[in-house]
């Protein structure tokens, strides 16, 4: 579904990414694990089209997407929960919710759409009147996810999205999550929490300053001493 | 007393409605690009001139008034494109620099076709009627320029508050780069703003001119000062704001222009005493007062700086 190559992204003279290689199929859950500065976010910022590539190929559903904006990147189907949930702070609950659907036209699809997210997430639909700046922080996490979806996406990307949030809530989002995955939606997820995220991953990368220093299956990647020690801690399982 | 001071207070209100109608380009203008366009003022003076140049070419009166609207919401257009748009990922400090340079430019262009010489504005039927309202003696545009712009004013944040395009721009006026991943194609919507401010600059130039009559290179200078000065004293970003700014700034000189007077009559002064020479000063002295007390204006919102 989505085929990364070679990819390299320069930010002001700096290597971010060195050429990496990944690839996301039909009804995964693909994680990229790795520290702060690794070139997790970059990567996604480059598949979204916000950061310009020096060289390689992104393959979306057999087009290369390298010279779409990010506009055009979401009309190709590929929504993007960014880091740190960035909902509209001045905009309703709701107003986040159709914002997502902004490139959606038929009124009652998307009405229809917003009741499907109510109905995951029902605190939001509680709060549907007020501003998504009064909201706490796993609420405006849920608002972010809800108004991913709202954009039909058929690959979904996540940049941290336990970031910040108290356990308890953290549990939350890993099991929306999974929900996501069991309805057939494609996941690509960016974590510093490589213990959760391996767990509910079919496929997992490690980076480390800008390379793909390892991969496999989310259990081998678990079970694996190399990223034991390095991103699980002595703690981990 | 209230003979004296209703006249005063009328074309007050009425100068508050200008300077509103100018306001709001500043303050949309600022929310989105977080940017003092400089040039607003100016783009309100070149509609004056298109106004004046269209009807001496013979264009009826009533076609001049649509097109120069639709003239001047092209040249807002047109300045964000060539001028602030290729600056977008530039300091915030160079695009002021920017846009100050579409100001001169502006000025310096009408200074070449005018000759600098004084343009007279052509008499528009109907809103240069004489009436007397309440005893006060005035023009029709007086009375016109408060209800058009309220009228105008509740379209405006109607259209914000209600539409797809005012939630777009709500949304980039807060985070570019997440409304991008919403599928917002940000420059439509940042030349949106501009021609909305540059088209209400545009009616508040026939108001403004049919009153005062005369346009000049610098004709813009003042009342874009002034409708500056509004939009930071109600908050800068703020529609509600800018108008409220506009319409006390616009009462409050105007009172003062006939204090001698009002003073004079009540008995409290032996004579006139030429207070009305400060008008200006006063409007930069509540600003100053305004922003001491209140720093994000009457309307502001906490200052958050764009990450």
């Amino acid at each position: 579904m989505l085929l990364v190559k070679d990819l390299k992204v320069n930010y002001g003279g700096i290597e971010a990414l060195k050429g990496i290689g990944f690839e996301v199929d039909q009804g995964e859950i693909v994680t990229l694990i790795g520290a702060n500065g690794a070139g997790k976010s970059t990567t996604l910022r480059a598949i979204s089209g916000l950061v310009k590539t020096s060289s390689g190929a992104i393959n979306f559903m057999g087009r290369d997407i390298i010279p779409f904006d990010a506009q055009q990147v979401v009309a190709e189907g590929i929504a993007l929960v960014p880091e740190g949930r960035r909902v509209f702070d001045n905009l309703t609950v709701k107003e986040n919710l159709k914002i997502g659907a902004y490139l959606r036209n038929n009124k009652d699809e998307i009405e229809a759409g917003i009741e499907d997210i109510y109905q995951r997430f029902p605190r939001l639909k509680e709060r549907e009147w007020q501003l998504a700046g009064t909201l706490s922080g796993g609420e405006q996490q849920m608002l972010a996810v809800g108004r991913a979806m709202m954009a039909r996406p058929k690959l979904l990307m996540m940049d941290e999205p336990s970031l910040g949030l108290a356990p308890l809530v953290v549990k939350d989002i890993f099991s929306i999550i999974r929900d996501l995955k069991s309805e057939g939606i494609t996941i690509l997820l960016i974590e510093q929490n490589a213990n959760a995220a391996l767990r509910c991953a079919d496929k997992g990368y490690v980076l480390e300053t800008g390379r793909i220093t390892m991969s496999g299956t989310g259990e081998a990647l678990l079970n694996d001493q190399r990223v034991r020690d390095a991103y699980l801690g002595s703690t981990a399982r | 007393m209230w003979s004296t001071v209703f006249p005063y207070l009328l074309s007050g209100i009425s100068v508050g409605g200008q300077y509103a109608l100018i306001a709001i380009g500043y303050t949309m203008v600022y929310g989105i690009l977080r940017l003092i366009n400089f040039a607003h003022g100016d783009v309100f003076m070149v509609a004056g001139i298109l106004m004046v140049y269209m009807a001496a070419s013979g264009v009826p009166l009533w076609l001049c008034l649509p097109l120069v609207l639709v003239l001047t919401a092209v040249i807002g257009f047109v300045i964000e494109r060539v001028a602030y748009k290729p600056l977008r990922a530039a300091p915030r400090m160079s695009v002021m620099i920017s846009a100050i340079g579409v100001s001169y430019t502006l000025q310096n262009l009408v200074l070449y076709i005018t000759g600098g010489l004084n343009q007279i504005y052509p008499t528009i039927p109907w809103i240069s009627d004489n009436v007397t309202i309440l005893g006060a003696s005035t023009k029709m545009v007086t009375i016109i320029t408060p209800i058009l712009t309220l009228v105008l004013v509740v379209a405006l944040v109607w259209l914000i508050n209600h539409t797809k395009i005012g939630m777009a721009m709500r949304a980039v006026s807060r985070d570019f780069e997440t409304s991008q991943l919403m599928g917002i194609k940000i420059n439509r919507v940042i030349s949106t703003t501009f021609v909305i401010g540059t088209f209400l600059a545009g009616v508040a130039s026939v108001l403004y001119f049919t009153n005062y009559t005369t346009v000049i290179q610098t004709s813009g200078a003042m009342p874009g000062l002034k409708a500056f000065v509004a939009a930071v004293f109600g908050g800068i970003g703020s529609i509600p704001g800018a108008v409220v700014g506009a319409f006390i700034i616009g009462i409050a000189e105007n009172l003062i222009k006939g204090l001698d007077i009002i003073l004079f009559k009540a008995g409290l002064i032996p004579g006139p005493m030429g207070l009305a020479t400060f008008s200006d000063a006063f409007t930069f002295a509540l600003l100053i007062i305004i922003l001491a007390v209140k720093p994000t204006g009457l309307f502001g919102e906490k200052i958050t700086d764009k990450v």
